[in-house]
């Protein structure tokens, strides 16, 4: 009898010494990444990365300047896309709607959620790029905003509806009238929620490729105002590791990094301002 | 300070006993009204979205049919389509990372959710969550220049030399293949599996544990036996959330895969995905048909993952209300 | 904090709005990886000259290059393949008039590999090349290639064949000489931009081809000679029509258009693939720039014609240097003429 229970003890601590074991296995894969990316594109970081633009073909040097731009400018038109749609949209579910329209349009949110990213080109191909017959800022955009829309339009209509009863009805009972109360006292008491998921939606899309492979297409120039062509760094970061040449993939890992230390501060930051005590539930 | 016109809540929607007109004159029913136009677009788009893929398609369908799904040859030469070597390395490769990802990633769950102190599993939470954050072209970067060569140097000759008689262990190997895009795929998916069954492993009742504990089991088989087969509805909703995320990943996959449309049984073989294929074609797809054909591989692609992605969400959602003793 | 946000965004929103304002003319094109370098390189250089014109090309193929200037999302192509009958027919049913070809450089595809412990350049003859790329010679030691290679230690590994998975013109080019020496190749594959390969991988763009050579051992593809000297792989020779094995440079490639220059059509569609010739290297093309012959913008129409002006003086100077041949002085002076076509 003791010597089975001492082989189940046994048992119990090996699986979950092992259950440990693929915790830790798990997060490293993290610090793998970023020192991986950090020692080969860390040495290739210089001033000549952020400013120059790429050389011709060949030859060595140059930089990403205009890739790093044309990321900020489509994240840039992106969020103008998205968020608004996003976040009014959430009002509305929030604040106004009845359950079955919530519901539809939930459901709607949901699927453009689960679209893989290149359907979203396809479609951002044919509705923008096509009719305009250009590549453009415009349609990356589109293409990016589209994706931003069901994270904001969930989180938004989330936070809010965590607001406590008791903010609105103290509203109300000074005379306030519903839209008063959204915009004055629900919308700024969720803010760090909705703050929070505006973040996460632009480190989503920061690092989006496949749908600007046919909308921004590429640029090695400065992208001139919204209707061009433009490079980007995710785009860059392709072309340039499937490339033979040496001096790209230097370039590939400095652009990697760069990019993935964006996004992971975004990340850090959205989630520092959503634990730092609100007074809604976390999803 | 307010009009004069203010609403009570308990006053609701307007009525119908007041004119259009006046009701337009309260604020809160433009602000309705244009919230309600966000909203509705959000419906719209996605409307839009699928009526574009499956018009966009049509030529495509009308001359396949279903023969579209069971065709191996794909040669624009002859503008003759088929999406079977494509669905077969999207699986193969999707398959590939979950045997990879879910006992890893159910492992560490258990971990984060039974063992670790709340402190610990919220700040390792908090690194899964930033690994899920990287993006696709990063795993390929990484894919391109650490798993190639090591598929390459240590992983074929290790696998393939004592197992190579089977037809999944047959040479050779290129470095890229199926198995390459398998294992980065699994790197990008763990964080989902993770998250999702931490979570639901939380959600089941602290009087489960404490039940089995009392009759006398050991920590992991009050685990194993009773915490896990309570929330095992929610693991098998991650595990799908997991896959749907697999088949539509498209950078990290054509940077490993191979890029040949090739049917084998061979892990080590190149292949391609329908969201490689995708990317590699779609701007010099010449002729009408090739585009269509594109396009719906594209709807298959969405198609696949909507269901899911809707099966997951059911899932997910049955297990944790079941948790939380909330009637389903 | 939220009124610092506030503030980056407006700076960064004037900021875009007054780059909006400037306003260098921007001309889009897109095409054949095969002449990327030399094109990277005219671009750049032709924007040192006229600061006011900017050339944005994308290497995405020659596939690519031929459907987006048919769709009109680009203002010009290039291409390796020169467009068939039904792709000109296509573009002017769509657009209403034609497109018309401007040779550029002459440019070779060669074979390219990375066979342990060989360095030099081997010999192969268009036998051994169709058996290898159909699928039919799997070992670098098999006697096809050992026959022509005496003297040179080929293992006994496995043949890693590369390909393009893109529709490439330097596929064009590749089957287009395969169709031409094996009957075999000729109807089981047959020449195209994309073809259904019988073995291999695939990569993308001559970057992509050269980059997979580079990384896997005993593989085997097909480049344009620019990329396989500039990346330092070893390339092979192969045997002519007359018997000789020749190795592509500027001599062997000019040999193989010296005969189509005096025959030279019209429209510019020309194969001398297998050109006859004692010193002519077997796998030679023209590379094109597809240019629509109407171009409403009459800035960006302007712009188009003086660059292929300058291209063909001042541009052929940049040729050989980066190893293309010159173009023939015959086909210099018919195009000359013949951008006037352009509308």
């Amino acid at each position: 009898m003791s010597a089975s229970v001492k082989w189940r003890r046994l048992v119990s601590n090996f699986m979950l010494t092992l259950t440990g074991v693929c915790a830790v296995v798990s997060v490293s894969v993290l610090f793998f990444i970023l020192g991986y990316l950090v020692y080969n594109g860390g040495t290739s970081i210089n001033w000549a990365f952020f400013t120059q633009l790429p050389t011709p073909v060949g030859e060595t040097g140059g930089g990403m300047a205009n890739a790093i731009v044309g990321s900020a400018k489509l994240l840039m038109a992106a969020s103008l896309l998205g968020v608004p749609i996003g976040f009014l949209g959430g009002i509305y579910l929030a604040e106004f709607s009845g359950s079955a329209v919530a519901s539809v349009v939930r459901y709607a949110a949901d699927l453009l959620n689960g679209v893989p990213s290149i359907v979203m080109g396809i479609f951002a191909y044919s509705i923008v790029v096509l009719p305009f017959k250009h590549f453009s800022t415009l349609a990356g955009a589109f293409a990016l905003g589209l994706m931003m829309i069901p994270i904001t339009l969930r989180s938004t209509e989330e936070f809010l509806g965590g607001v406590p009863r008791y903010l609105r009805e103290g509203a109300m009972a000074l005379g306030a009238s519903k839209w008063k109360t959204i915009a004055t006292v629900v919308v700024p008491a969720a803010y760090r929620g909705i703050l929070t998921a505006i973040l996460l939606a632009l480190a989503r899309v920061a690092g989006e490729t496949a749908p600007l492979l046919f909308t921004a297409f590429g640029n090695r120039y400065w992208s001139e105002g919204w209707g061009q062509p433009t490079a980007s760094l995710p785009v860059m970061i392709f072309t340039y590791a499937v490339s033979p040449y040496d001096d790209w993939h230097r370039q590939a890992w400095a652009a990697g990094l760069v990019l993935l230390g964006l996004i992971l501060i975004i990340n850090i930051l959205a989630r520092t301002i959503l634990s730092r005590g609100i007074a809604v539930p976390r999803s | 300070m307010a009009t004069a016109k203010t609403t009570l809540p308990s006053a609701g929607p307007a009525t119908g006993s007041r004119s259009f007109v006046s009701r337009l004159r309260d604020g809160d029913e433009i602000a309705r009204l244009t919230t309600m136009v966000f909203a509705a677009t959000v419906v719209l788009i996605t409307l839009l979205l699928v009526y574009e893929l499956w018009t966009n398609s049509a030529l495509a369908r009308a001359k396949f049919g279903f023969h579209f799904f069971v065709t191996r040859v794909w040669d624009p030469n002859i503008d003759q389509y088929g999406a079977l070597p494509f669905m077969y390395g999207t699986l193969v490769t999707s398959v590939l990372a979950l045997l990879i990802a879910v006992p890893l990633g159910i492992g560490a769950a258990i971990f984060l959710a039974e063992l670790a102190p709340p402190r610990i599993s919220d700040t390792l939470q908090f690194f899964i969550d930033l690994l899920a954050a990287v993006p696709s072209v990063i795993y390929g970067l990484l894919g391109v220049f650490i798993i190639v060569p090591l598929m390459r140097t240590v992983i074929f000759p290790g696998l393939n030399k004592p197992l190579g008689f089977m037809p999944f262990f047959k040479g050779p190997s290129y470095g890229v293949g199926f198995l390459t895009a398998g294992i980065v795929l699994a790197i990008m998916v763990i964080p989902y599996i993770i998250s999702v069954s931490r979570e639901v492993l939380l959600s089941v009742p602290q009087d489960q544990r404490e039940a089995a504990l009392a009759l006398g089991s050991t920590h992991w088989e009050s685990t194993w036996k009773v915490v896990v087969p309570f929330a095992k509805t929610g693991i098998l909703g991650s595990i799908f959330l997991a896959l749907a995320r697999a088949l539509g990943e498209t950078m990290a996959v054509t940077m490993v895969i191979g890029n040949t449309p090739t049917i084998s049984a061979s892990l080590f073989s190149p292949g391609d995905s329908i969201a490689s294929v995708i990317a590699n074609q779609f701007t010099e797809a010449t002729g009408d048909l090739y585009l269509q054909a594109l396009v719906g591989l594209g709807l298959v692609l969405f198609l696949m993952t909507f269901i899911l992605n809707g099966l997951a969400r059911i899932l997910i959602v049955v297990t944790t209300q079941k948790g939380s003793g909330v009637p389903t | 904090m939220k009124r610092i946000a506030v503030l980056v965004v407006g700076v960064l929103a004037l900021g875009a709005i007054v780059w909006a304002g400037q306003n260098p003319l921007l001309i889009n094109g897109a095409g054949a990886s095969f002449p990327n370098p030399i094109y990277s390189k005219w671009f750049d250089e032709y924007h040192k000259k006229n600061a006011n014109i900017q050339f944005n090309y994308q290497s995405v193929g020659s596939g690519a290059g031929i459907k987006q200037v048919t769709d009109g999302t680009v203002d010009f192509g290039a291409t390796d393949g020169p467009m068939n009958d039904e792709q000109l027919k296509a573009f002017q049913d769509k657009r209403g008039y034609g497109i018309l070809h401007f040779p550029t450089v002459l440019g070779a595809a060669v074979p390219t590999y990375n066979v342990p412990g060989v360095t030099g350049a081997l010999n192969f003859t268009s036998d051994a090349l169709a058996g290898i790329f159909l699928g039919k010679i799997t070992k670098w030691n098999d006697p096809a290639i050992a026959g022509a290679n005496k003297g040179v230690n080929l293992p006994a590994n496995d043949i890693v064949v590369v390909h393009r998975s893109d529709g490439s013109g330097t596929t064009y080019i590749w089957t287009d000489y395969l169709s031409k020496i094996s009957d075999e190749w000729k109807s089981k594959v047959g020449k195209n931009t994309s073809v259904n390969w019988p073995v291999g991988l695939g990569g993308k763009g001559n970057e992509g081809v050269t980059g997979l050579i580079k990384q896997t051992p005993n593989s085997i593809g097909y480049v344009e000679l620019i990329y396989a000297a500039q990346n330092s792989i070893p390339y092979g020779a192969v045997k002519n029509s007359s018997g000789n094995f020749v190795k592509a440079d500027l001599v062997s490639v000019s040999a193989a258009a010296a005969g189509a220059a005096k025959d030279m059509p019209d429209d510019f569609r020309v194969s001398i693939t297998n050109a006859p010739g004692k010193t002519a290297y077997p796998i030679s093309s023209f590379t094109w720039l597809l240019v629509p012959a109407k171009i409403q913008d009459a800035a960006k129409r302007d712009a188009i014609k003086g660059f292929v002006k300058w291209m063909l003086a001042d541009g052929q100077n940049y040729a050989e240097g980066l190893s293309y041949a010159k173009l023939p002085k015959e086909v210099i002076e018919k195009e000359k003429k013949a951008i006037n076509n352009i509308q």
